[in-house]
C-alpha cells in the first residue's frame, strides 16, 4: 500500500506521519499517534464524538482524510490542558456535572472550545445551536450548556486578572 | 435493619454532591474505553457475515474460498459452536446453525490481518437460503396460523420462573389473577378500553459495541469489551464455548453509555468464538454504527390492551390487561421483561381486581434486550393515558384521581403483598405544583395550543431473586483506601457513590477512596450485573459491609494494642481515636504492618482487607396460575413527571416547554448525581416520545443511521426541568437508598401524551409523536383543515 508523508502540528507539536490515502484524520490520530481521546461513534459525521479543531475550526475527524491535514494545525481533547492546568471549558463542564459516561465529552469540549474562541459570551441558544451536531445520550444536555456558560464566565474573570 | 448512622456529628460524604471520581480522566481524554486499548501488531480483525433475510433456513454454507484468501486466519460458522446461549432461556447459538431468524443474525465469522481483508473474505462465503415466512406482529405471532420460529422450544433449558409454551411462539407466559375482574365490571361507573402500540427503539449509546478476545494455547479465554455484565458474560460465554468459568476472564474498562444495550451477552460471544480458532492472537470485533442499528439489542415492541374501571367516587375497581411483547428472534431478557410487566401490571395503583396476560412472543425482529426502564416505559405509556381518560370520564381531575388511587404505605399490590413505605403521593404533589397544575398559560402564538400532562410510575429491580453483590476494601501504606467492586460505571456514577459509601462506613475522607478499575473478573469481586438500577442499593450494601469489616479489624487491633474496650474507639477522618483515653493513631501507621503489642514483644494485626457481600434472601416465587405470592420483588422505586408543551397547529410540531420530575430514591447518597439521572432520563424519555422508532417493513429495518433514526439533540430540550428528590428510606438500603437510573424515563411518554391531549384533544395509538403524525391526527379530528 502506497503511503503518503504528511507534516502537521498536533496539540502544539510538529509531527511527521506516513498514511495511506484513504486513512481518515480520526484513524490517524487514534492509530498512528495513539491519541485515543478522540472517539469513534459512527464514522459517518453524524454523532460528533470525533470532533477536533483543524486550523481552529471544529471538524468531524471521521470525514477528513489524513492527507488533507498536511500542513495544518490540529487540536484534540488531549491538547486542551496546559502545564497540568485544565482548560476553563474542562473545569466548567466537570463542575456543572456535564460528564456522565464521557464518550461524547471530548467532542463536546472541542466544539465548545471553538464556540468560545469565536464567541466569548454565547447565549443559551447559541450554545444549543453550536452543539447540535454533538450527540449525548446521558446528560440531557442542560448541564453541558451550563458548563459552557460557566466557562465563558471563568474566561472573562481570567481575562480581567 | 442497617441504619447507616455512624455518629451524627461526624461529617460524612453521604448526602453530599461529590464530584465524580472519573471526571478528570474523562475531560482530558485519558479515560480508557475498550476501543482505545492497544493489542499490538498481532491483533486480528473480525467481521461477521449476517443474514439478509428475516426468516430463512440455511441450506448450505461454503467457506472454502474465503479460507484461501491471503491474510485470512480463520473462518467459522455455526457448525463449529454447538453450545447454547441465553440468560433465562437458552434459545440461541453463537452463530446460526440451521436457520436465521432476523436480518443481521450472525451466520459466519472471519478473522484476518486487517479489516479490508476480513470484509473481502465475507464476500467469498457462499450461503444458500430457503426463505421462510416471517412473523412481524407479536399478537399474530401467538396464534395458530403463525409459522413457528423455534420448533425446538420444548428442548431449551429455562429458568424455573419463566414459562415458555412449546408448540407456539410464546417464550414466556405470565398471568395475574387477583380478585374477580368479571364481576367487578358491573360495579364500575366508568370503564375505559384501549389498545396501544409501542414501537421498537434502540439505546444508541454513543460508543459502539466492541469486543477483543484472546484464547491461550491451554484454552483459557480473555475477553475485553464494552460490558455492563462482565460476570454474566464469564458465566454464559464459558458455558456456550464449553470452558469452565474459571478459564474465562472478562475485563471491562469504561463504557460509553449502556442503557441496557451492553448487558448480558450479545456480540462479545462472536469475538470469543472466533478467537478459539486462532489461539494466541487477540481478535477484535468493532461494530459499525449501521451494524449497531441492525443487530444490537432493541427495546421490544409492545401491543398492549387495557381495560380499566372505577366507581363513581373514582376508586379503581378493576383492570384487565393483555401484553404482547415483540421479543424478537431470541430472548435474552425479553422473557423477564414480560414477567416484570406482569407483576407490575396495575401500575403504581391499588386495584382490588386484576387480570393480566403477558406474553413474550418470538418474532423475526432483532433480539429484545433490556433497555432503561425494562418494560415499564412501554407499559406505562398506555396505562397512564387510560388513567387520565378514566378520570375525565367520571369528571374528576387526573391529579386527584391519581392521589386517591396511587400506592401508599401498606397498599395491597397486584401480586398480593404489601407496599413498603413510599413517597409516591409526595412525588405527585410536587410535580403537579411545579408544573402549575390547574392553571392554563396562554400559548406563545395564535397558531399554537398549550397543554399540561402528568404521569406516575413504579418499577422494581427485575432480576433473579438471589442476584448477589460482593466487595472488598483494602488500605495502603498512606492510609488510603481501595474499593474492589464488580459493578460497572456506565456514567450513572456508581464508582463515585461506592467511594462515598466506603468513606462513610470506614471513617476516612472521600478523597482517600479509590476504586479498583477496570472491572476484571479475575480480580474484581462478583457482581451479578449492572442492570435493574440495583447497584446503589445492592452493591452499596456489599461495599458498606466490606468497609465495616475492615473497620472492625482495625478497631480490634487498636483495642488490643491500647488495652481498651473496642466500643470506645472510632475511626474519624482516617484516624483511629479513643473517646476514653483520647489516644490517636493515623491509619497509615497501622494498616499494613500492624502495631506492636502493649509490652512491645511481638505484633498485632497486619494488612487490612475487609470483605462484604449482599444477596436478598427474602424474594419468594409467584403462583404460576395467579401471579400471587408473598414478596415478588425487593422493592419499588416510585415517581412522577409532568410536562407543559405547545403544539404548532401549522406543522404538528411539539415543543416541550417545561418538565417537572420527582422520584422517591429512599436516600440520595449524591443528590447532584441523582438529579443528573432525573434530567438525563427525562430527555431520553422525551426523545423516545417525540422522535424515536426503528421502522421495520416485513422484518427489514428502514432507518439504520443517526440521520434517519433521530435522537434528541441540544436544541430539543425544554427550557427547564425542575427535579425533586423524595426520601422515604428503604429498610435494607444503604442509608435507606434505592435505585434511580432507569426510573427517570418511565413516565415521560404518557406525561407528554396526556399533555398533547390537553392541548388538542387527540390521542395516538403510540409514540413517536412526530410532527407528521400529530398534524395528520389534527386533520382527522378536524382541528385543522
Amino acid at each position: 500500500m502506497k503511503l503518503h508523508r504528511i507534516e502537521l502540528t498536533v496539540n502544539g507539536e510538529l509531527d511527521r506521519v506516513d498514511v495511506p490515502a484513504q486513512m481518515t484524520l480520526l484513524d490517524m490520530l487514534r492509530e498512528k499517534l495513539m491519541l485515543t481521546g478522540t472517539k469513534n461513534g459512527c464514522a459517518a459525521g453524524e454523532c460528533g464524538a470525533c470532533t477536533v479543531l483543524m486550523n481552529g475550526e471544529p471538524v468531524n475527524s471521521c470525514l477528513v482524510l489524513a492527507v488533507e491535514c498536511d500542513g495544518s494545525e490540529i487540536v484534540t481533547v488531549e491538547g486542551l490542558a496546559h502545564d497540568g492546568q485544565l482548560d476553563p471549558i474542562q473545569r466548567a463542564i466537570v463542575e456543572a456535572g456535564g460528564v456522565q459516561c464521557g464518550f461524547c465529552t471530548p467532542g463536546i469540549l472541542i466544539t465548545s472550545r471553538a464556540l468560545l474562541d469565536r464567541n466569548p459570551e454565547p447565549t443559551d441558544s447559541e450554545i444549543q445551536e453550536a452543539l447540535v451536531g454533538n450527540l449525548c445520550r446521558c446528560t440531557g444536555y442542560q448541564r453541558i450548556i451550563d458548563g459552557v456558560l460557566e466557562a465563558a464566565e471563568l474566561e472573562k474573570e481570567l481575562a480581567h486578572v | 435493619m442497617f441504619n447507616g448512622q455512624i455518629k451524627t456529628d461526624i461529617p460524612t460524604p453521604i448526602g453530599e454532591s461529590k464530584t465524580r471520581l472519573d471526571a478528570h480522566e474523562k475531560v482530558t481524554g485519558a479515560a480508557v474505553f475498550a476501543d482505545d486499548m492497544q493489542f499490538g501488531n498481532g491483533l486480528l480483525h473480525a467481521r461477521i457475515l449476517r443474514s439478509p433475510y428475516p426468516h430463512a433456513r440455511i441450506v448450505s454454507i461454503d467457506i472454502s474460498q474465503a479460507k484461501q484468501l491471503p491474510g485470512v486466519k480463520a473462518v467459522v460458522t455455526g457448525e463449529d459452536f454447538p453450545g447454547f446461549l441465553g440468560l433465562y432461556l437458552l434459545d440461541r447459538h453463537i452463530f446460526c446453525r440451521d436457520r436465521v431468524r432476523y436480518v443481521g443474525d450472525p451466520v459466519a465469522g472471519v478473522a484476518a490481518i486487517d479489516e479490508s481483508i476480513a470484509e473481502k473474505a465475507l464476500e467469498l462465503i457462499k450461503v444458500e437460503y430457503e426463505v421462510l415466512e416471517p412473523v412481524t406482529d407479536p399478537e399474530f405471532g401467538t396464534g395458530p396460523e403463525a409459522p413457528l420460529i423455534h420448533p425446538d422450544l420444548d428442548q431449551y433449558k429455562v429458568a424455573n420462573f419463566i414459562l415458555p409454551q412449546p408448540g407456539t411462539n410464546i417464550s414466556n407466559y405470565f398471568k395475574i389473577r387477583k380478585g374477580d375482574v368479571d364481576s367487578a365490571w358491573e360495579k364500575c361507573a366508568a370503564i375505559i378500553q384501549r389498545k396501544y402500540r409501542i414501537p421498537h427503539i434502540q439505546h444508541v449509546p454513543i460508543e459502539p459495541h466492541v469486543a477483543i478476545a484472546q484464547v491461550e494455547e491451554s484454552g483459557k479465554v480473555t475477553l475485553w469489551g464494552t460490558s455492563q455484565s462482565p460476570f454474566a458474560q464469564r458465566n454464559l460465554i464459558a458455558q456456550a464455548l464449553g470452558v469452565t468459568q474459571s478459564d474465562m476472564r472478562v475485563i471491562a474498562p469504561y463504557i460509553g453509555g449502556g442503557f441496557g444495550s451492553k448487558a448480558g451477552v450479545s456480540m462479545e460471544s462472536l469475538a470469543a468464538a472466533i478467537a478459539t480458532k486462532v489461539k494466541g492472537r487477540p481478535v477484535k470485533l468493532l461494530l459499525t454504527r449501521e451494524e449497531e442499528f441492525y443487530t444490537a439489542f432493541v427495546r421490544q415492541g409492545l401491543v398492549a390492551h387495557f381495560k380499566m374501571g372505577c366507581d363513581e367516587d373514582g376508586n379503581l375497581l378493576a383492570m384487565e390487561n393483555k401484553f404482547y411483547w415483540d421479543g424478537g428472534a431470541y430472548t435474552e431478557y425479553g422473557v423477564n421483561i414480560t414477567r416484570a410487566s406482569g407483576y407490575s401490571s396495575s401500575g403504581p395503583y391499588e386495584v382490588p381486581n386484576v387480570k393480566t396476560d403477558s406474553y413474550c412472543v418470538y418474532t423475526n425482529h432483532p433480539v429484545g434486550g433490556p433497555m432503561r426502564g425494562f418494560g415499564m416505559p412501554e407499559m406505562h405509556a398506555g396505562l397512564e393515558q387510560c388513567i387520565d381518560e378514566l378520570a375525565h370520564q367520571i369528571g374528576m381531575d387526573p391529579v386527584e384521581f391519581r392521589a386517591i388511587n396511587c400506592l401508599k404505605d401498606d397498599s395491597i399490590l397486584v401480586t398480593g403483598s404489601k407496599m413498603h413505605p413510599t413517597g409516591l403521593s409526595q412525588c405527585l404533589e410536587k410535580t403537579a405544583k411545579a408544573i402549575g397544575w390547574g392553571t392554563k398559560a396562554n400559548p406563545s402564538a395564535p397558531n399554537k395550543r398549550r397543554g399540561k400532562g402528568i404521569a406516575l410510575m413504579w418499577k422494581a429491580p427485575a432480576m433473579p431473586p438471589n442476584a448477589g453483590s460482593s466487595a472488598w476494601v483494602e488500605l495502603a501504606e498512606d492510609g488510603q483506601v481501595t474499593v474492589g467492586l464488580g459493578g460497572q460505571d456506565l456514567g450513572q456514577g456508581a464508582f463515585t457513590v461506592g467511594a462515598q459509601m466506603a468513606a462513610a462506613a470506614l471513617g476516612v475522607p472521600y478523597e482517600w477512596v479509590h476504586v479498583a478499575t477496570p472491572i476484571d473478573t479475575r480480580y474484581s469481586p462478583y457482581e451479578w450485573q449492572t442492570v435493574a438500577s440495583r447497584l446503589t442499593w445492592s452493591m452499596g450494601n456489599a461495599i458498606v459491609s466490606a468497609a465495616r469489616d475492615a473497620r472492625r479489624q482495625i478497631l480490634e487491633m487498636m483495642a488490643e494494642a491500647w488495652e481498651e474496650d473496642e466500643d470506645n474507639l472510632d475511626i474519624l477522618n482516617g484516624m483511629v481515636v479513643s473517646y476514653k483515653s483520647e489516644k490517636e493513631m493515623p491509619l497509615k501507621d497501622i494498616v499494613i504492618y500492624g502495631v506492636p503489642k502493649p509490652d512491645d514483644q511481638g505484633w498485632i494485626g497486619g494488612p487490612v482487607i475487609g470483605r462484604g457481600k449482599f444477596m436478598p434472601d427474602y424474594v419468594t416465587g409467584l403462583d404460576p396460575e395467579t401471579g400471587q405470592g408473598e414478596r415478588a420483588v425487593v422493592h419499588y422505586t416510585t415517581g412522577a413527571q409532568a410536562v407543559e408543551l405547545e403544539v404548532d397547529l401549522d406543522t404538528g410540531q411539539i415543543d416541550i416547554i417545561k418538565g417537572a420530575a420527582a422520584f422517591d430514591v429512599g436516600r440520595a447518597i449524591n443528590p447532584d448525581m441523582v438529579i443528573a439521572q432525573i434530567e438525563g432520563g427525562f430527555v431520553q424519555g422525551m426523545s423516545s416520545a417525540l422522535f424515536e422508532q426503528l421502522k421495520y417493513e416485513d422484518g427489514y429495518l428502514q432507518n439504520p443511521s443517526f440521520v434517519d433514526y433521530r435522537i434528541a439533540t441540544s436544541s430539543d430540550i425544554p427550557e427547564g426541568i425542575q427535579s425533586f428528590i423524595v426520601e422515604v428510606p428503604q429498610d435494607d438500603g444503604p442509608w435507606g437508598a434505592r435505585g434511580i437510573g432507569e426510573h427517570s424515563m418511565v413516565p415521560t411518554i404518557p406525561a407528554i401524551a396526556n399533555a398533547i391531549y390537553d392541548a388538542i384533544g387527540v390521542r395516538f395509538e403510540g409514540p413517536p409523536f412526530t410532527s407528521e403524525k400529530v398534524y395528520l391526527g389534527m386533520l382527522e379530528a378536524g382541528i385543522v383543515k
